[in-house]
């Protein structure tokens, strides 16, 4: 090691009198103000877990400090308050007639609001924050609805759900594989989506001889459901093909698609999952969002 | 006979990895088994050319390692600033998302590989590199066990390219800063005990008397680095032949090692790797006495004990205990002057030489560097405290913080490192152009400043926008309400992410250059070990 003379700097303090390739060492004392305030965050510190849950010494658990803080505590006190405001209202939103929600301005104006935190809660994941909808995802904006749009319906529907299996009571309908289960040939298929897109107004994209041949196929095979003239049946949760909406796609190779593997769009029950009040809210959220019958 | 011992072992591993890669279960574990045996293969051939020649005798300092690690530290760095981009404008315009890259080089696979290139490619190698160099010159004494600092160096940059092949074939065990499976962890357990054994063993042939504090800190970094690795990644594999395994710990306690060791990941990989660089760099810079020797002692003691107990405050409000919180939350705040020890110290040591910011663009990189690790030790500690917490956690300004200590003061100090490293190993006539410097540095100021001061913005809007209710008591925003209002924020990170990239660029030229361009020193003398 290479002893130096200590250096000294411009206050007078010395050097350790080390170096290490060159490295020197002033040895300053600890800045006060540092120190200071290590010392507080020490005593802070202490303070903090005297009163707050912090020392694990017993079996029972922690302390839980002289505050008697806990989070837990902490939100079940924030709930209840709301609760607990909000509590004559919940019990009449969820009690009266359900026509009567939108009768009733104050109830109907807590009813939206409270069904906006529901719907942005569980249900803008699939439908969108602004119900526009997505692909397989029905928009709750238009008056083109699949099971109704009565606030029974949507609140039915909300309730038990669609074609899911939790719920005995969920809306249920299933489109058959009329390609992969053979029950079309290919050229009957061509066919039924000429006719289909005919009807839907997209005569441009149509083969007017294939889509004559597919009026007979869609007579035999799908009207039962779509209906005859194709605008569809609520109570089978089938839609109307005559009109510009599609849940997923109306274009020749999205019809095509649909005929041969068919569609199962799920939506679970909100039954178990949700209060009365909040299926109630969110029912009339949707009600009021523009399609509402 | 020592030659031979070990051809066997690298031949039995060459044929070993063989039979991996033929009866393995995953696209991921066959790459790995590839790569490993390609690998043993290339160090099998090396190893037989150099049969029956003579060993040149090993004298001065071992610098051939450090040269190797700073091209890799300047190599991992851009290609890690590169994805990071990349993914920040992933952010902003979801559609670059590609359909075709789904799988392989989509967002999510992407992340991780952008974490780990900068944590541990490019901060990696930084600090092996410069701890084999500090180390040596302080201790004046050659790197100890032959080539066991080049088996750490290419053990250790072979556990990179297996981590990156796992991210990107979707072998990970979905721990942050923690992703890579059992056998990339196997691997790094062993170059990691290689390291602690070169770093101690030249530390124990020193010749002088005082072990230099950059050294404690270097230490206590490989050692630390060590345990949280092995205890972290204590996991059972499924199969021999296969990436994956089974983590030993579950629920809450798995959830509570986890950030145990994100958090020392950040507190002895990021903090006390990079101080002792810093304890190195800046007064060799500055040709200035560090400031207190009293306060590295305190300050480095104090650290190491408060950091160690900190992790908890990554997980208020979740399943973990109120009391285990309150731990980590306290001891973080205590952590705060520790850990401004080190900015007071590195600050301190310009006092007399602060008209060298003027003139230095390096030593004005350090500065910054030091800025910003004096800012991001405070805004952690405060981000500790639960009521912030509930405000700031999940949001962009954790990115922020992070990033400002990542940016700012692990970035940073590395390019000082870089910039005085090389025309010393190399032997130039000093760097290529300090213009090329200051430009660095300004590109990279500006670029962090718009980083993290958009993710602030960002990161507490969105806090503020998550909890906003409504006189009723209900939510008014939802999730996607605050994606579409980040947007902005988004854009601005991506562009301040650019500028530190080209940044990155310009230095890589900048010390390119400097080899290939610079004239060698007049006056070659042979690095030797000081007396």
């Amino acid at each position: 090691m290479s002893k130096r003379k200590p250096e000294e700097n411009e206050n007078g303090v010395e050097t350790t009198g080390h170096s290490w390739d060159g490295i020197e060492e002033y040895n300053n004392p600890l800045p006060r103000w540092w120190l200071w305030t290590l010392y507080a965050t020490i005593v802070w510190a202490i303070g903090y877990t005297i009163a707050y849950p912090a020392w694990p010494i017993s079996k029972e658990g922690a302390t839980p400090g002289l505050m008697k803080w806990s989070t837990r505590g902490d939100v079940e006190a924030e709930i209840k308050a709301v609760d607990e405001a909000n509590a004559a209202i919940e019990s009449k939103l969820a009690s009266v007639e359900l026509a009567a929600i939108a009768a009733d301005p104050e109830l109907k104006g807590y009813a939206i609001n409270a069904g906006h935190a529901v719907f942005q809660t569980w249900c803008a994941q699939c439908h969108g924050s602004g119900a526009q909808g997505n692909k397989g995802f029905p928009s709750l904006l238009d008056d083109d609805w699949l099971w109704g749009g009565t606030i029974e319906d949507i609140h039915y529907t909300v309730t038990h759900g669609v074609r899911n299996e939790d719920d005995e009571d969920a809306r249920f309908s299933e489109m058959p594989k009329f390609g992969a289960d053979e029950l079309l040939s290919e050229e009957e298929i061509e066919q039924v989506v000429n006719h289909v897109l005919t009807i839907s107004g997209q005569t441009d994209q149509a083969d007017p001889e294939l889509a004559k041949a597919g009026a007979v196929v869609f007579e035999d095979n799908c009207s039962s459901c779509h209906g005859e003239d194709g605008k569809g049946d609520r109570d089978q949760g089938a839609p109307n093909l005559t009109d510009a909406i599609w849940l997923y796609g109306g274009d020749k190779d999205t019809i095509r698609e649909t005929v041969n593997f068919a569609r199962f769009g799920v939506m679970p029950t909100w039954g178990a999952r949700l209060s009365e009040s909040d299926i109630r809210a969110v029912a009339t959220y949707v009600h009021q969002l523009g399609g509402g019958e | 006979m020592w030659d031979y011992i070990k051809l066997i072992v690298v031949g039995a591993v060459v044929l070993l990895a063989a039979i991996a890669a033929n009866y393995s279960r995953d696209l991921a574990y066959t790459a790995q088994a590839l790569i490993i045996m390609l690998a043993a293969l290339a160090l099998f051939i090396w190893q037989v050319r150099q049969l029956g020649d003579e060993k040149p005798k090993a004298e001065g300092y071992l610098d051939g390692v450090v040269r190797a690690g700073v091209i890799a530290t300047v190599g991992w760095g851009v290609t890690g600033f590169l994805v990071g981009d990349w993914i920040a404008t992933i952010l902003a315009f979801p559609s670059l998302n590609f359909e075709w890259a789904q799988g392989y080089m989509n967002f999510g696979r992407l992340r991780p590989l952008h974490t780990s290139a900068v944590i541990f490619a490019f901060g990696g190698n930084g600090l092996i590199a410069t701890s084999f160099y500090v180390v040596q010159r302080t201790s004046a004494a050659r790197l100890w066990g032959g080539n066991l600092a080049w088996f750490v160096f290419w053990g250790y940059n072979l556990f990179i390219v297996l981590a990156a092949t796992g991210y990107i074939m979707g072998a990970t065990q979905s721990k942050e800063y923690a992703e890579p499976e059992w056998l990339t962890d196997w691997w790094l357990t062993v170059v990691w005990v290689a390291y602690l054994a070169v770093f101690m063993g030249t530390l124990y042939k020193r010749k002088e008397k005082h072990i230099y504090v950059a050294n404690w800190f270097y230490l206590s970094f490989i050692i630390t680095i060590a345990m949280l690795h092995i205890v972290n990644n204590l996991s059972i594999p499924v199969s021999l032949f296969g990436s994956k395994s089974v983590q030993v710990f579950s629920g809450v306690q798995d959830m509570m090692t986890q950030w145990w060791y994100g958090h020392n990941a950040v507190g002895f990989f990021l903090t006390a790797g990079f101080l002792g660089m810093m304890y190195y760099f800046v007064p060799k810079q500055a040709e200035r006495p560090v400031f207190s020797y009293k306060l590295s002692i305190i300050h480095f003691w104090a650290l190491i004990f408060l950091y160690i107990w900190a992790g908890p405050h990554h997980l208020h409000y979740t399943a973990l205990p109120d009391w285990a919180g309150t731990l980590g939350m306290v001891m973080s705040i205590i952590l705060w002057m520790p850990s401004w020890g080190g900015m007071i110290n590195g600050l301190m040591t310009l006092s007399g030489a602060w008209d060298k910011l003027r003139t230095d663009p390096v030593i004005r990189m350090m500065v910054v560097s030091i800025g910003f690790y004096g800012m991001s030790t405070f805004e952690g500690p405060m981000m500790s405290i639960r009521a912030v917490n509930s405000l700031s956690h999940y949001t962009d300004w954790t990115i922020g913080h992070v990033h400002s200590g990542a940016l700012g003061w692990n970035g940073m100090i590395t390019f000082g490192a870089l910039y005085f490293l090389v025309p010393r190993l190399w032997n130039r006539e000093g760097l290529y152009s300090l213009k090329l410097v200051s430009y660095h540095f300004w590109l990279a100021t500006i670029g962090i400043v718009l980083y993290a001061s958009s993710m602030w913005v960002s990161g507490i809007m969105e806090g503020l926008m998550w909890r906003e209710v409504d006189p009723n008591g209900f939510l008014v925003n939802s999730f996607a309400d605050t994606v579409e209002a980040k947007w902005p924020m988004n854009v601005v990170r991506a562009i301040g992410g650019f500028l530190y990239l080209t940044g990155g660029c310009v230095m890589a030229y900048n010390l390119w250059a400097t080899v290939a361009k610079r004239p060698a020193k007049a006056d070659v003398t042979a690095a030797v070990p000081a007396e």
